[in-house]
């Protein structure tokens, strides 16, 4: 019995040998239980070693493994090969990044967009000891939690227009993770240096992509549009100012 | 980085989504937002200017009905997309219980229905 | 100083969209569409005249006029840097934008009063 098959049409970028990526395509077993992860692993294995992408957990927690599959950023551990019919499936580097090889994107301005936020607790005048607990009573837990179920794939970023057109734009999930700190109720910061900047929230137009393309269900559009008016009173009222 | 490609920047972006081509047109209603006001304010120079029956006979143009008929589409697709996604920016929460987003927009929607019928009977009531 | 600017502006912008998204598709339509298609008759100059003058009312006016403009013009500055891809050009257009929403306003109060 002959298996069935679907073509991945898998965009290929060997620096120093291609100017610009070229779309190489691979028939791969198209199996139920597949998803576009297990077929990139097939050409891996059966058909090209030299094809790269990042992959760890394959169940949709590492966020390591996102890139563009027919024009749509997606996690490819949690995208299955039957969504696509008799395919093709085109599977893309994540867009608005500069391509390392093949399916492997830059992260770097991404990492230092993240940590730029201060995502810690920040408390101020007090040096308690190492085991003291800071309780929160669920309404509080409930206050950040969405936030802080971001997996750092930033699928938000490729399929936000204002990062992919100028990235110098904070973005949504580095301001969803500075949000996670602000509304927790043991934080004593609001991070307004950061996010109050015209590159930061200023710079959302609030086209929603992010919070579609978010596969945890964070919503960094939400988060960007209360800062907006967060930063907004604490600019035009004077009291709350710090 | 070396050798790192970094694409070039796509001028047809808005076109690659159907939801991208929705929010630029989304964006572009306050075009007609701002040409609306402009109409509005010209009947009211009209009015001060004692050219009412010629801002009539403007208004009466088949060209200036149809730009007027665009403008209603966009004037209302901008009421039900800002209205829709007020919730967003303003998260109520009673007695720890967040106010889903759908009440909000239906108690937005109700005061869209309630202001423009106001505004329909001041204008229409005979004096 | 800029980001300052910002908010005011941002706020300026979200208080235009609802002023305009109650206050203009019934407007548009009723003397934009119904009354030059004939479906209602235009009230009179006198009429129209007279709702106008009340003092409240055209300081309502000129208050909605001017949130309107700088609802747009905040749109269509960010619209145009978008889809042209003239982010570089923001100080211009933001001045070229928010100066004609300034300048709309001022015209609305000059003919109202």
């Amino acid at each position: 019995m002959t298996e069935e098959s679907i073509r991945l049409e898998v965009a290929r970028y060997r620096p120093g040998q291609d100017e610009e990526p070229v779309l190489v395509p691979y028939e791969v077993p198209l199996r139920p239980d597949w998803a576009v992860l297990d077929g990139l692993a097939y050409v891996k294995d059966r058909l090209d070693g030299t094809l790269s992408f990042r992959w760890s957990c394959r169940m949709g927690i590492c966020g390591s493994c996102g890139m563009t599959v027919n024009g749509e950023p997606r996690l490819t551990c949690g995208t299955f090969l039957t969504e696509y019919g008799t395919g093709p499936v085109r599977v893309e580097p994540l867009k608005g990044f500069p391509v390392i090889r093949d399916l492997v994107v830059d992260i770097e301005d991404f990492l230092a967009k993240l940590s730029s936020v201060r995502p810690w607790l920040v408390r101020e005048g007090e040096e308690p000891p190492l085991t003291t607990e800071y309780a929160q009573t669920p309404a509080q837990l409930d206050a950040y939690k969405q936030y802080s179920m971001c997996v750092n794939c930033m699928l938000c970023y490729s399929a936000c227009p204002v990062y992919v057109l100028d990235p110098d734009f904070l973005g949504p999930a580095a301001i969803a993770l500075a949000q996670r700190y602000n509304l927790d109720s043991r934080d004593m910061d609001d991070r307004f240096d950061v996010l109050g900047h015209e590159d930061a929230v200023w710079g959302c137009t609030f086209v929603g992509e992010c919070t579609n393309a978010c596969p945890k269900h964070v919503d960094p559009a939400e988060a960007i549009q209360r800062y907006k008016l967060t930063a907004a009173l604490r600019s035009v009222l004077p009291w709350s100012r710090r | 980085m070396t050798g790192a490609y970094v694409p070039r920047r796509d001028r047809l972006w808005f076109t690659r989504s159907r939801r991208y081509a929705l929010f630029v047109l989304r964006e572009l209603t306050s075009v007609f937002v701002a040409w609306a006001v402009a109409y509005l304010l010209l009947m009211i120079a009209a009015l001060a200017g004692g050219g009412y029956d010629g801002f009539v006979a403007l208004a009466r143009q088949p060209w200036m009905i149809a730009v007027n008929g665009v403008a209603l589409a966009a004037t209302g697709f901008h009421a039900l997309t800002f209205l829709n996604l007020a919730p967003k920016a303003t998260v109520v929460r009673l007695d720890g219980w967040r106010v889903p987003a759908w009440m909000i927009q239906g108690g937005n929607h109700s005061a869209w229905l309630l202001v423009s019928a106001i505004l329909a009977y001041v204008v229409l009531r005979s004096p | 100083m800029r980001r300052r600017a910002e908010a005011y502006l941002w706020l300026l912008f979200s208080g235009g969209g609802v002023v305009a998204a109650l206050l203009l598709p019934v407007l548009v339509l009723l003397f934009g569409v119904l009354m030059p298609v004939g479906v209602l008759d235009w009230p009179s100059a006198a009429r129209l005249t007279a709702l106008l003058d009340p003092v409240a009312v055209r300081a309502a006016v000129v208050a909605a006029v001017a949130l309107c403009l700088f609802h747009a013009a905040h749109r269509i500055r960010h619209t145009a840097e978008e889809l042209f891809g003239l982010a570089r050009f923001d100080p211009v257009i933001a001045v070229v934008c928010y100066g004609a929403a300034l300048g709309g306003s001022v015209i609305a109060a000059g003919v109202l009063w």
